[in-house]
């Protein structure tokens, strides 16, 4: 157990430098002068020398990337460009949003998808279990985007029931001040996870009703609702804490859209505006902190794994 | 997916889409072939018994004949804009109506097609190949190459494909080709670890074991047990990879770095459209949402049903 631990561990490591190099290579591949675009296209040349001397573009590349690790070690990332605030201030204003946003919209798709997931796998091939895979396919194949926007456009719209933007208060306070407009970026969130999370704990529990320990259970007379909820709930939800560790940058990709579509000043949309205007340090920030965060989601859904399922502890050593 | 050395539940976790949902194998043959090359038939009768898969392979082919034998029937101007008939609701002149730019909106559909499918079709090729290549090489060489290529995908895999390609994106002309390039250096991942994790499993079979022993050669072991025992989760991948594509161009789209005009694709006419939703112009969004939304739900049903067909824990009875 300790043995895996530690090679999980370095493997980690391994992977987030690996990220630091990718990031930094990534962005400083940009065809394009950065101070021109920061400055306009009427910057004297001085200017721009004075502005590439700031932020140490003068310098070569694998000097600006070991200072840029030291500085990163420290919890520095750098100003932004067009900002002017520290990166580190930026996300730690944003991120806290997001925690709220992401966790609250996936704690409730797991408490929906579990069940509903189970649930499926008992009646299957019923009604309900059709009509449900129907609505998760459809969901899980319409674009992110339309999705939200349809929402917007029955419940606000139509039926003028929610706002069609998210709390914009800037602590997490006044966000949960103003639930009424939390429902539809979590709602979207949501039903978008429902629906990948309930078909992959539909096919799991499936494979859990088949084996011969819920037969010797249902034989022993254990009633259904404990053969569920001991044998078919805790085995078949062991591939579905792995998939949640591991759509974590595609819940952040949903992040982006939907901060986009509700005006949810999140980490999302700070990425997707540095992104339309090449500012370079909230870049760089941004992708770290989803790339670092990635590797310990899965690092601690492999230890979840590891401790869940004794056969990963003795079959690893 | 983060540094994970998967845990042994997720080598059974195939494709993004998620395993078992659609009609299942519900009326697979029970009666098994024993015989050689019987495999394939039952495969086939398993594919055509599932009323889904039929379904979904009918609607690519209906949809491919409207994009690209389409625009030979129905000729509409896609190229100079027209003022004059913007907007113009749908009527005998214009099945669909017009858009913004007076183009034809069913002529539209057909040439945005032609952009989606042309993108779903190249990015899973391309990604189905190169992925292939790199999860054997890997699997097939083990140790420290082994160790060194996975955690480069465990690098790519921790950024969201995303925030990759919006950088990316942003570096480039977005042109349809440079579009395919990006998105299939971002999606070969998934794939790679698929087929490494079928191929470490495999080579410990008893019958690959055994083929060894009896001076099997290793050309032999490749072609005859590693190639068609591996092939299944390939196809069902490359099935998905479409379906993603054409979602991920969709969301591009969406956040304004799609393919430019005169180019269309289904998910950049979606995202205009949904700007003159809450003005009464639906011609301008449910014709592409629902295409968009049909031939994505079509892909998602083909690769459930090949992988049912492929897996015999869900032909027992």
């Amino acid at each position: 157990m300790t043995a895996y631990l530690v090679r999980r561990a370095g493997q980690a490591v391994l992977v987030i430098i690996g990220l630091m190099i990718l990031t930094f290579g990534l962005i400083h591949m940009e065809p394009g002068n950065v101070a021109r675009s920061i400055l306009g296209v009427r910057a004297t040349a001085s200017k721009i020398a004075i502005f590439n001397h700031t932020y140490g573009l003068d310098q070569p590349l694998y000097r600006q990337f070991v200072s840029y690790v030291g500085q990163v070690v420290h919890g520095n990332f750098g100003t932004s460009y067009a900002l002017q605030q520290p990166v580190s201030t930026l996300i730690a204003q944003r991120l806290p949003r997001d925690l709220l946003l992401l966790g609250i919209s996936t704690v409730l798709a797991l408490v929906i998808a579990i069940p509903l997931g189970i649930y499926q796998a008992i009646r299957r091939n019923g009604v309900g279990d059709y009509a449900f895979t129907g609505v998760a396919f459809t969901l899980y194949s319409m674009p992110d985007f339309f999705f939200a926007i349809l929402l917007i456009a029955v419940f606000s719209v139509q039926l003028h029931i929610l706002p069609p933007e998210a709390p914009q208060a800037t602590s997490v306070g006044g966000i949960l001040a103003d639930p009424r407009a939390l429902v539809l970026p979590v709602l979207t969130l949501t039903l978008l996870s429902v629906a990948s999370y309930s078909r992959y704990m539909r096919s799991s529990a499936i494979d859990v009703l088949a084996q011969d320990y819920i037969r010797v259970a249902r034989a022993k007379g254990m009633p259904e609702r404990l053969v569920l909820l001991r044998h078919v709930l805790r085995n078949s939800i062991l591939p579905v804490v792995t998939v949640v560790g591991l759509s974590f940058p595609l819940i952040v990709a949903g992040a982006v859209i939907a901060e986009e579509v509700f005006n949810y000043p999140g980490m999302g949309l700070l990425f997707y505006q540095a992104a339309t205007t090449h500012d370079f340090p909230i870049l760089l920030g941004s992708t770290l902190v989803v790339g670092v965060s990635t590797v310990i989601g899965s690092l601690a859904a492999d230890v979840a794994y590891a401790v869940l399922d004794p056969r990963v502890r003795y079959g690893r050593g | 997916m983060g540094a994970a050395e998967p845990g042994p539940g997720l080598a059974a976790i195939p494709g993004p889409a998620g395993p078992g949902i659609g009609a299942g194998g519900a009326g697979a043959p029970a009666e098994p072939t024993g015989q050689r090359g019987g495999s394939l038939r039952l495969i086939l009768a398993t594919f055509t018994e599932n009323r889904a898969a039929v379904v979904g392979l009918g609607l690519v082919v209906l949809i491919a004949l409207f994009c690209f034998v389409g625009p030979l029937l129905y000729r509409t101007n896609q190229v100079t804009v027209r003022l004059d008939l913007a907007k113009l609701p749908p009527g005998s002149r214009f099945p669909l109506g017009t858009d913004p730019s007076g183009y034809d909106v069913l002529g539209r559909m057909m040439l945005g097609g032609q952009s989606s499918l042309e993108l779903g079709f190249a990015v899973s090729v391309a990604t189905t190949v190169l992925g292939t290549l790199y999860g054997a090489v890997a699997g097939l060489l083990g140790g420290i190459v082994d160790a060194v290529m996975m955690r480069v995908v465990d690098v790519f895999l921790a950024v969201p494909a995303l925030v990759l390609l919006l950088i990316l994106v942003n570096m480039f002309t977005p042109h349809l080709w440079v579009i395919i390039v990006l998105l299939t250096l971002l999606s070969w991942l998934g794939i790679a670890r698929l087929v490494r994790g079928e191929v470490l499993t495999l080579r410990t079979r008893e019958y690959v074991q055994a083929v060894k022993m009896m001076g099997g050669s290793k050309r032999r072991i490749v072609l005859r047990h590693l190639v068609p025992n591996a092939i299944g989760v390939v196809i069902v991948n490359a099935t998905f990879t479409v379906a993603d594509a054409i979602l991920t161009l969709s969301a591009l789209s969406f956040l304004g770095l799609g393919l430019p005009p005169p180019a269309a694709d289904w998910g950049g006419m979606l995202s205009n459209g949904l700007n003159y939703l809450f003005d009464g112009y639906w011609w301008l969004v449910y014709p592409p949402a629902i295409i968009l939304i049909l031939t994505v739900v079509a892909f998602n049903l083909i690769g459930d049903a090949i992988r049912d067909s492929l897996d015999v824990r869900l032909q027992r009875p």
